[in-house]
């Protein structure tokens, strides 16, 4: 076995370049969207360690994002809804005193935390029983959301930003000195940052890039092997000396941190949370996502997350219009109707699993094989 | 005293809807070894079926009933033919994946075909109550019950005394002896998907008239009927007849009587049932422990 194979490092800074140079080519709404794909990324890291890499089915990662972005939301909202007295939680007014970024690590902690004691129930939990609980969990969370509403604004939700920041494009919290102040153009790093969508952009994709790398050397040595090993056999990996319980739990816990920070930095993006910021199809597209980039693949992810994103807000809309063409049975069909992602998404992820079922990832080692082929005979 | 018997005889009629689903998750559990993450957007669209037929196209109920629960059973049929068994031998993530598309695909229809606005839905039954010893009894929830016994005892006799219910059964408990005897494993499962899916199709229309049609109306349900195959064990259509009506009955008379849960909390306290049952008790009330050779 190679000691060390860096064969990743050149690809990984061409990455880094491309995603600081690409905002500068794009529109300010593109950069926006990409910002989405950023935060999906880092889901999809999280769920795929737990599911592709540990074989632990989780349908319920969208309730983990949801203790992310209300930790990022309790922590960082301006006081409580009007009407309602200040929010106090040990002596501690809940009132315009934490900073957007500083949320996002704890957000992560909380989530990875609750995910981690997770973990042990689930220990006794394998295969299909692990995915009901899961499922019932992203179920059930919103309505637990809706029941402590002094804490979490019930229904109605939290503002993150006072609505004045957010009227003005042009006003942003700065990164640095999280002053909030009006911004013609702003230099960061030496990249020009003119909009809130852009420091977006630049915000989560800074992140996701720094807990690829994370991902990436976490599962390239032993700790790695180990998850791989419980997921091919958990006999196998049990008499070989890997200690189930503690990978699982930390499998879960680390999962869960990766879900979380996606979820602050979801709450960040959307600049308002309420129960149906989470809802059960987000779990349900997370795994999508995954399967689309190809379980057990690291960074092919990028893939299930531009799909993820992409499929919900324009290529659904573009397939809707086909729809009643390829089905005249079903007439006159209401071509504004939600649900056209919802079908996309099904259908594909089912032609996905009959044709594909290694996903993107799948795809691109079985052309890799191919061409490798076509160049021996040749030769 | 009253007001207990009430919510106990109410609970009973939502009871008979879980337990319904409930069936259907234990039929395919127990012949694939799955469970159908889709059985409650599947019966949601089959109800969408059967309010189509009443509302737009003028019939009268029970044809309608009849006729949506022959299409139910040619959707499982389909179903199982086209998307599950090019699965059927691969790992249980898959299969699941397979049913979550099948959730995505069917939610996502019924919202294009007949949008997400919520509908009211026809009931067979009277909506007036009976007095007994001064408990009301809703002839909704007693109508709903006895659908419910009519079709378990219904599918019993179909198990119990016709070839094909024993072929069904053969095939289930083993596959490959049953094949060597010239029993088709394969079209037994797509049954026992058809008769699942009848069932939650019945689940379905008896739900849809006390709490509206909507695409999203099966999702509590279902996760109220997981949690009642998983309190009367997984394997067992008795367990899941069972389960439904102590979990419907639980859950009504939590919500009536615990101040905290009430009627916001009853999600959650399901899935608690689920957690708690699959810890302690992983095979349910009346499903048999199942030891692990290792």
């Amino acid at each position: 076995m190679k000691r060390l194979r860096l064969s990743g490092v050149p690809f990984f800074a061409l990455a880094v370049a491309a995603v600081f140079l690409l905002p500068r080519f794009i529109s300010d709404f593109r950069a926006q969207q990409f910002a989405y794909v950023g935060i999906y990324l880092i889901a999809l890291l999280g769920l795929n360690l737990l599911t592709g890499i540990t074989g632990q089915i989780s349908l319920g990662h969208g309730a983990f994002m949801l203790i992310g972005g209300y930790t990022t939301a309790i922590l960082m909202s301006n006081g409580p809804r009007p009407g309602e007295p200040p929010l106090e939680l040990a002596g501690h007014l809940f009132t315009n005193d934490m900073r957007d970024i500083w949320t996002i690590p704890l957000a992560g902690l909380v989530a990875g935390l609750v995910g981690f004691l997770f973990g042990f129930p689930a220990l006794r939990l394998t295969g299909l029983y692990l995915a009901l609980a899961t499922f019932a969990v992203a179920v059930a969370a919103p309505a637990v959301v809706k029941k402590f509403h002094g804490f979490t604004g019930g229904g109605g939700g939290i503002n993150l930003f006072d609505l004045e920041t957010r009227s003005q494009s042009t006003s942003v919290t700065d990164p640095v000195t999280f002053e909030s102040k009006d911004l013609g153009v702003d230099v960061f790093l030496g990249i020009n940052i003119p909009s809130f969508n852009d420091w977006l952009y630049y915000l989560s994709w800074t992140i996701a890039l720094v807990m690829f790398a994370g991902a990436w050397l976490l599962l390239r040595g032993r700790f790695g092997r180990s998850l791989r090993a419980v997921r091919d056999s958990e006999l196998a990996a049990a008499s070989s000396g890997v200690n189930l319980a503690r990978y699982k739990t930390l499998a879960f816990g680390i999962s869960a941190f990766y879900a979380g920070v996606a979820g602050s930095l979801l709450a960040i993006a959307t600049t308002f949370v309420n129960p149906d910021t989470f809802p059960i199809t987000l779990s349900i597209f997370l795994l999508v996502g995954v399967v689309v980039g190809g379980l057990g693949s690291l960074w092919p992810l990028v893939f299930g997350a531009v799909f993820i994103h992409f499929m919900q807000i324009e290529w659904a809309q573009r397939i809707e219009g086909v729809i009643p063409d390829f089905i005249p049975v079903l007439g006159d069909v209401d071509t504004d109707a939600p649900g056209a992602p919802a079908v996309a998404f099904g259908v594909v992820l089912i032609l996905i699993m009959l044709a594909f079922p290694g996903g993107a990832a799948g795809l691109l080692r079985s052309l890799r094989t191919a061409t490798r082929r076509g160049y021996d005979r040749v030769r | 005293m009253t007001t207990f018997f009430q919510q106990v005889v109410a609970g009973l009629g939502s009871g008979a809807i879980y337990a319904s689903l409930a069936l259907a998750l234990v039929l395919i559990h127990r012949a694939t070894g799955v469970i159908n993450f889709a059985q409650g957007e599947m019966a949601m669209f089959t109800t969408y079926i059967a309010w189509t037929l009443t509302a737009n196209h003028g019939w009268s109920y029970w044809p309608a009933f009849i006729v949506t629960l022959l299409f139910a059973f040619g959707l499982g049929v389909g179903i199982q033919r086209v998307v599950i068994q090019p699965v059927v031998n691969t790992s249980v993530l898959t299969v699941v994946i397979m049913t979550i598309g099948l959730v995505l695909t069917f939610n996502g229809l019924a919202s294009l075909i007949w949008s997400a606005e919520v509908r009211a839905f026809p009931s067979p039954f009277p909506n007036e109550t009976w007095d007994v010893g001064g408990v009301a009894i809703s002839q909704q929830d007693v109508g709903t019950f006895g659908v419910v016994v009519v079709l378990v005892a219904l599918l019993w006799a179909f198990f119990q005394h016709t070839k094909t219910g024993l072929a069904l059964r053969a095939s289930a408990l083993n596959p490959e002896a049953s094949r060597l005897v010239g029993v088709r494993v394969g079209w037994m499962l797509a049954i026992g998907w058809g008769l699942a899916a009848v069932l939650g199709a019945v689940a379905g229309m008896l739900a849809a008239p006390t709490i509206f049609l909507d695409p999203n109306m099966m999702q509590a349900i279902l996760i109220y009927s997981f949690a009642a195959a998983v309190l009367g064990g997984i394997d067992s259509p008795l367990g899941a007849v069972a389960g439904g009506l102590l979990l419907g009955v639980g859950l009504n008379l939590i919500g009536a009587y615990v101040d905290f849960v009430g009627a916001d909390l009853r999600l959650p306290v399901a899935l608690l049932i689920i957690l708690v049952v699959l810890l302690v008790r992983p095979a349910g009330i009346f499903g048999k422990p199942v030891t692990r050779r290792v």
